[in-house]
């Protein structure tokens, strides 16, 4: 038997050296944690919800209203590379939220979730919300143990948004469409925006939002409410 | 660019699984829908490596292609476009292959640990 794997089934010689199977995902620890953080949340009753996003999509001033008006507690993880200016607009609302600082960082991960999350100590039965990096790419592979994801797109940002980015898009529980208040000034067509849609996330629900006039927020709260 | 963050990961698993032995060869496996630019994982390697025990290891990556069920029209298709359209137009796809990131095997170099017993 090798005494480095403990295996007797397969051959490890290889060119002088020895090969050791290892079939360790690349994930593995990530995902290991986020399944705690799953089951912990679950056990005091929180939801948890990944907010991803470019930068600039409007998620803190969603977050801000949402948290005011959602009706249920709440508190915020923002994960931004630099500064602690969402927190701070976050905690202007009387919500606790913690600011996860990434450096050089482009993503949130499950070891700075659970170290926020010890710090933001949710009541039971609350609901937290984690504000990913604004970035529509690296986020996609990062379980952070949420009870759901919630992809946000604005008007402003073009109609083949989806279709560019369709890794992350893919992931998303429900997609909201913020900015809509800008429409009447956009060439934005919302058919065209639904059909680039379909064909990356074909069963998420799209609910067209202004997070600046609250306009279609009600949908958003019964989704969160469901 | 996750892969930074991937890469050390996979340094990272390696030495808690492998201590301090000289790791000559790395080989991952990378789908191609898994959304991980091979050639950045390369560059991050040499630069995670430094002062490790996988420092100078050769790094061989396999990428898997994909392969898809359509739930619409049940039929299985082959794609390495990350928009996973079924011929049939639909997106409403089961991914089969191509969404793997494994650390596969490594390779090192032989010690007494490995005599066979």
């Amino acid at each position: 038997m090798c005494a480095t794997c403990g295996c007797d089934d397969h051959s490890h010689e290889q060119g002088g050296g020895v090969v050791i199977d290892l079939e360790e995902r690349l994930l593995a620890r990530n995902d290991h944690l986020a399944g705690h953080i799953r089951d912990w949340l679950a056990s005091i009753g929180v939801r948890s919800y990944n907010l991803m996003s470019s930068p600039g999509s409007g998620k803190t001033t969603l977050l801000e209203r949402t948290v005011r008006e959602l009706g249920l507690p709440c508190s915020v993880i923002e994960g931004d590379q630099e500064t602690t200016f969402d927190a701070d607009r976050i905690q202007a609302t009387g919500v606790a939220a913690v600011q996860v600082n990434t450096g050089a960082g482009c993503h949130l991960d499950a070891v700075m979730v659970r170290k926020a999350l010890a710090s933001l100590d949710p009541a039971p039965g609350s609901v937290v919300f984690v504000e990913n990096v604004g970035n529509l790419v690296c986020p996609a592979l990062f379980d952070l143990g949420e009870t759901g994801r919630v992809v946000i797109l604005s008007v402003t940002e073009g109609e083949d948004k989806p279709l560019k980015y369709p890794h992350l898009v893919r992931t998303g529980d429900v997609v909201l469409l913020n900015k809509v208040d800008l429409l009447p000034y956009l060439d934005f067509s919302q058919d065209r925006f639904l059909r680039a849609l379909r064909q990356v996330n074909p069963h998420a629900p799209l609910l067209p939002v202004s997070a600046r006039t609250g306009e279609g927020l009600a949908d958003w709260y019964a989704w969160l409410s469901r | 660019m996750h892969e930074l963050s991937l890469t050390e990961g996979i340094v990272s698993t390696i030495t808690a699984r492998l201590g301090d032995r000289r790791v000559v060869m790395v080989r991952l496996e990378i789908g191609k829908l898994a959304g991980v630019v091979v050639d950045s994982v390369r560059f991050c390697f040499d630069v995670v490596v430094a002062g490790t025990s996988v420092e100078g290891a050769r790094l061989e990556i396999v990428e898997p292609g994909g392969r898809a069920l359509c739930r619409d029209c049940g039929a299985e298709f082959l794609t390495d476009d990350p928009i996973l359209l079924c011929p049939c137009g639909s997106s409403d796809v089961e991914v089969l292959a191509g969404m793997e990131l494994l650390i596969k095997a490594v390779e090192v170099e032989p010690d007494v640990r490995d005599v066979r017993v």
